[in-house]
């Protein structure tokens, strides 16, 4: 076990280039700064390319090209930059060309962006959002398998506190078995042959061999994805198996809430947490089990109530959920703000228990 | 001079003089208009890949436009690409495989209008793959819409009383622009409105992709087309259109030639 003190940029660049990522590309906006500033170190000694891309645009779109050409590529950025990549992200999610994008969030208020596109057409992203560094670094190296696994575009969620944080990990690889082939990808090698590749959302094919065209290539993406729905959920539980208390959190919130989960317990409290790591495809059906026993849901997440929808779907009974989140924006604009302290958290929490009935 | 008298059939019939076909069409088959300049563009890439030997380490990269059926109907690897992206995709494939000749195939709407930022990046970080523009002024897949080329005057579907620089501005001249940064290697503008054109062009795309796969740099050409059905003047009157018009705006010939480095 190979295990380092590292920033968590470092770390994911680590990960990244452990997990045989050869082609990083983006555009400076922290808190992803960090992340590219390493591979931009890391990459020429790891035989890959580390590109500055004039915009977010540009980055993706390089992205897709080294990805199509069969390497193993990420790009990232946050927020307002991944809203520039949208359209790209939902291009590659039609043409099944794998990638990993870093979206290394300010805050919480990226949720609906990772987990509802915005970009066109019947696609979904794979999102993992990871509660610290160790974990972020799992994710980065299990999100390039995915992406191969399902020739799709994949999303690792992280924040400032990902980013900036100095932890322990264990950077040797991870081995999650065996892929398919890359036949697709694309080295030029097939011109001339008369069984020429192409790489086209609307799956036209070539003249002398009809691909699926773009009815069967999407209702072929909208089963893909469904099936993805059903076998990627992931989810971690705390405390949870006879709560009376519910908390839902995610990502870097989570270690929060378990520690006030702890607090509670040890004050006679029967409460626990339940956190989805998988936040497309939403762990419905366990959360709907974890939460069956309980009298209140809590949701807490800082932003204006995005996973809450989410939670609103997997859970039977609506009259259960309460969300004790919210907007908290901090003057160094990550926007975590004063919620994200175990104090507000358990004073929220004790406000939804105070209320009886 | 000497006359063939044209009034009476010929006293023995006519025979092929030349195969025509290229080996790397699939089909002779489109959909693009009677009339419309880019088959004879693709024909040219078609040539000129086989000539050099590089059908089968070559990559395009391909827009949105009329165009984008070279994807179906030419046996070469393609990648489409979202409008005006190519550049920014391509440079990807090349990074990944820096032996295999990659190229863009672009329209003017696609490279000028939406995705000039692109391409003017991929030049200037001397990114050595080949940028084709096929120029026609028109959006001609939505049905000849004004674009950043359309010429001074020209009639579109969005500037019905002809390009009025007051209200639209001028036409950006994109080879001349490329050809300023210091990182293109090798800028070209051609046209397929005349036999003699052909050729010329033809000759520039060659000349294009020896240098880049010599390593020399960034290379363009531009190709200036007819669009019979985007365009307000008989089909007939293209070639002569482009002639008399377009080239007043867009000289033909070679821009800049370098060394390889």
């Amino acid at each position: 076990m190979a295990v380092r003190l590292l920033q968590g940029s470092d770390a994911l660049a680590e990960a990244a280039v452990t997990a045989g990522c050869r082609f990083f590309t983006g555009y400076p906006m922290l808190p992803f700064t960090g992340l590219l500033e390493s591979m931009a170190r890391r990459m020429p000694d790891a035989g890959g390319v580390c590109m500055n891309a004039a915009s977010e645009i540009e980055a993706v779109n390089m992205t897709i090209g080294a990805a199509a050409a069969g390497a193993r590529a990420g790009t990232g950025s946050c927020g307002q930059g991944i809203a520039l990549m949208q359209e790209a992200v939902a291009e590659a999610a039609l043409n099944e060309v794998p990638f990993v994008l870093f979206n290394m969030a300010r805050g919480q208020q990226d949720y609906f962006q990772c987990t509802r596109g915005g970009g066109w057409g019947d696609y979904r992203t794979i999102t993992l959002a990871p509660r610290d560094v160790v974990e972020a670094v799992e994710h980065t190296q299990l999100l390039f398998h995915l992406a191969d696994t399902y020739r799709a575009p994949v999303i690792l969620l992280g924040d400032y506190l990902i980013a900036d944080t100095n932890m322990s990990v264990d950077v040797s690889p991870r081995d999650y078995g065996p892929l398919p082939a890359k036949d697709w990808a694309l080295d030029g090698s097939t011109g001339g042959t008369g069984s020429s590749r192409q790489i086209w959302s609307w799956d036209i094919g070539k003249a002398n061999r009809p691909g699926r065209g773009p009815d069967g290539q999407w209702k072929h993406i909208a089963d893909k994805f469904a099936a993805v729905a059903e076998a990627e959920q992931r989810h971690e539980s705390f405390m949870a198996d006879d709560a009376e208390y519910l908390v839902v959190s995610w990502g870097t919130s989570g270690p929060f809430v378990d520690y006030v989960v702890e607090e509670l317990r040890a004050e006679g409290v029967r409460i626990g947490s339940f956190r989805p790591i998988s936040l497309w495809p939403f762990p419905e059906a366990a959360l709907a089990e974890a939460a069956a026993g309980a009298r209140r849901v809590l949701v807490y997440e800082l932003n204006a109530g995005q996973m809450l929808d989410d939670v609103r779907l997997s859970i039977p009974d609506r009259s259960k959920i309460r969300f004790i989140g919210g907007v908290s924006i901090d003057y160094s604009g990550m926007r975590q703000g004063e919620l994200l302290q175990a104090s507000a958290i358990r004073a929220a929490v004790r406000r939804v228990i105070d209320e009886g009935d | 001079m000497t006359h063939v008298p044209t009034g009476a059939p010929p006293g023995v019939p006519a025979t092929k003089v030349a195969e025509f076909g290229s080996p790397l069409l699939l089909s002779e088959e489109h959909h693009l208009c009677p009339g419309c300049g880019h088959p004879v563009a693709w024909r040219l890439l078609c040539e000129v890949m086989t000539e050099l030997a590089l059908a089968d380490r070559a990559v395009g990269v391909i827009g949105h436009g009329c165009y984008t059926q070279a994807a179906v109907l030419t046996d070469l690897e393609w990648l489409q690409c979202l409008h005006g992206r190519a550049p920014a995709v391509a440079t990807g494939v090349k990074r990944v495989h820096p032996g295999v000749a990659v190229f863009t195939l672009q329209g003017d709407g696609d490279m000028a209008s939406e995705g000039l930022h692109e391409l003017l990046h991929a030049a200037g970080r001397a990114e050595p793959i080949t940028c084709i523009m096929l120029n026609n002024g028109v959006f001609g897949d939505t049905g000849g819409q004004m674009t950043a080329t359309t010429v001074v005057g020209q009639r579109t579907k969005t500037s019905l009383e002809g390009r009025d620089p007051g209200t639209h501005g001028f036409p950006i001249p994109v080879a001349d622009l490329v050809r300023t940064l210091p990182g293109t290697a090798y800028v070209a503008r051609g046209a397929v409105n005349n036999a003699g054109a052909v050729a010329q062009t033809k000759k520039f795309l060659r000349r294009a992709f020896e240098l880049q796969m010599e390593g020399a740099g960034f290379t363009f050409v531009e190709i200036l087309t007819m669009c019979p059905t985007g365009w307000f003047i008989p089909t007939a009157e293209g070639p002569g259109y482009v002639a008399s018009v377009f080239e007043e705006t867009f000289p033909v010939g070679q821009l800049k030639t370098l060394a390889p480095r």
